[in-house]
């Protein structure tokens, strides 16, 4: 059957939780596997000891955006049938910047949260409660912000129609921003960790070192 | 001797990263939309608030959205979402020896510290999820895979974000 199943009809609203469930299931299952039920792992990207973080998210944007242009091209996906989250470009920013700090000072995000909960991290247990207690916050002020909320709104936009270019440019591009970001902190990893740019290491150190 | 079991070593970042790209496109595959989890505490919170106060909740600007559909609040694809992620987080921290009740932190903070900071960025991060309509999950990952624009602005900005606060909270972590 062509996907996305779900805009086809291929199943019903309440076999979609059972859905929800099971990728649930995968979700939280991967992140566990890659150490993020911890928030010192969480957390080390951002004093440079660890790009573990940045590491996963971007294989993981590579591997979905790679996969449904692929999926399209064999016919088994209609790309233009996925949602594609509207912009509202300042009140994400704005977000992205207080989740950041939010993130940083609490070393979780909710995602991740669950999973560190269930690994027996109480401050991923604290987290959560404050994650209830900042979106009740937020609905209580809504109105005020709501405004600002709005604003900046482009529509269900993407990077290539924004650009006006071909969306496979945009995904080599993408492609690359992450090869180079991998190679940019493994070398900052190796700074951090060695207290400076040492780039003659015998032989011995190196092979020790290999991820 | 006490038997203690260690820990297995966590998979490669980029196996990891191929295993949730997988379940990512999956999920796009199945539903046309991506993964999340903020959407869901947000309705958890809104859930819980009804329960204690159900007129005030209803009649939430935010909030009214929720009590005003077809299905009950927590009857919801994220909601569903998240309960599995509990599951596969369990079944991942058992069979790799890594549940352990703690509270972790860096050597220099306090067991109080460190839970007054978690809470204090929880609810910030709850705050700043509705702001952007999402999270990591939502709109950096699962946005960011369909190239949507707001998603990887809001991307950059949570890094952003972070790194310029990480300084103030180095004693936490190290």
């Amino acid at each position: 059957m062509i996907g996305p199943l779900f805009m086809h009809n291929a199943f019903g609203f309440e076999a979609s939780l059972v859905v929800a469930f099971f990728i649930g299931i995968g979700f939280g299952f991967s992140l566990e596997r890659a150490g993020f039920g911890s928030s010192r792992r969480l957390t080390d990207i951002f004093y440079g000891r660890d790009f573990a973080v940045m590491k996963v998210m971007f294989t993981a944007i590579l591997v979905a955006m790679l996969g449904i242009f692929y999926l399209e091209r064999f016919g088994l996906l209609v790309r233009q049938d996925i949602w594609i989250l509207p912009t509202f470009l300042w009140p994400q920013i704005l977000g992205g910047l207080i989740f950041g700090v939010g993130f940083v000072m609490g070393g979780w995000c909710p995602g991740t949260a669950f999973v560190g909960m269930v690994s027996g991290k109480v401050d991923a247990a604290v987290f959560l409660v404050g994650i209830l207690i900042g979106s009740l916050g937020w609905g209580f002020v809504f109105d005020r912000v709501k405004g600002f909320y709005g604003s900046g709104s482009m529509g269900q936009i993407t990077i290539y129609q924004w650009l006006g270019i071909k969306p496979e440019l945009v995904a080599f591009l993408v492609v690359l921003l992450a090869l180079g970001m991998f190679a940019g902190g493994n070398l900052i990893q190796r700074i951090v960790k060695n207290g400076g740019l040492k780039l003659r290491q015998p032989k011995m150190e190196l092979a020790g070192e290999l991820q | 001797m006490s038997h203690v079991t260690q820990p297995k070593p966590y998979w490669s970042p980029y196996v990891a990263g191929v295993a949730l790209g997988l379940t990512l496109l999956a999920t796009y595959y199945f539903m046309g939309s991506g993964l999340g989890a903020s959407g869901a505490c947000s309705r958890i919170a809104a859930s819980i608030a009804h329960a204690v106060a159900p007129a005030t909740i209803e009649h939430n600007s935010y909030f009214a959205k929720y009590f005003h559909a077809d299905q009950p609040v927590l009857k919801d694809w994220l909601v569903f979402e998240v309960l599995g992620v509990l599951v596969g987080g369990i079944i991942g921290a058992l069979t790799a020896n890594r549940f352990r009740p703690q509270v972790e932190r860096g050597s220099h903070s306090s067991r109080n510290m460190r839970l007054v900071m978690a809470l204090a960025g929880g609810i910030i991060v709850g705050f700043a999820s509705r702001l952007a309509q999402g999270c990591t999950s939502g709109q950096a990952l699962s946005g960011g895979a369909t190239l949507a624009l707001g998603s990887w602005a809001f991307m950059f900005s949570v890094f952003g974000g972070a790194y310029a606060a990480a300084y103030f909270v180095r004693k936490e972590w190290n």
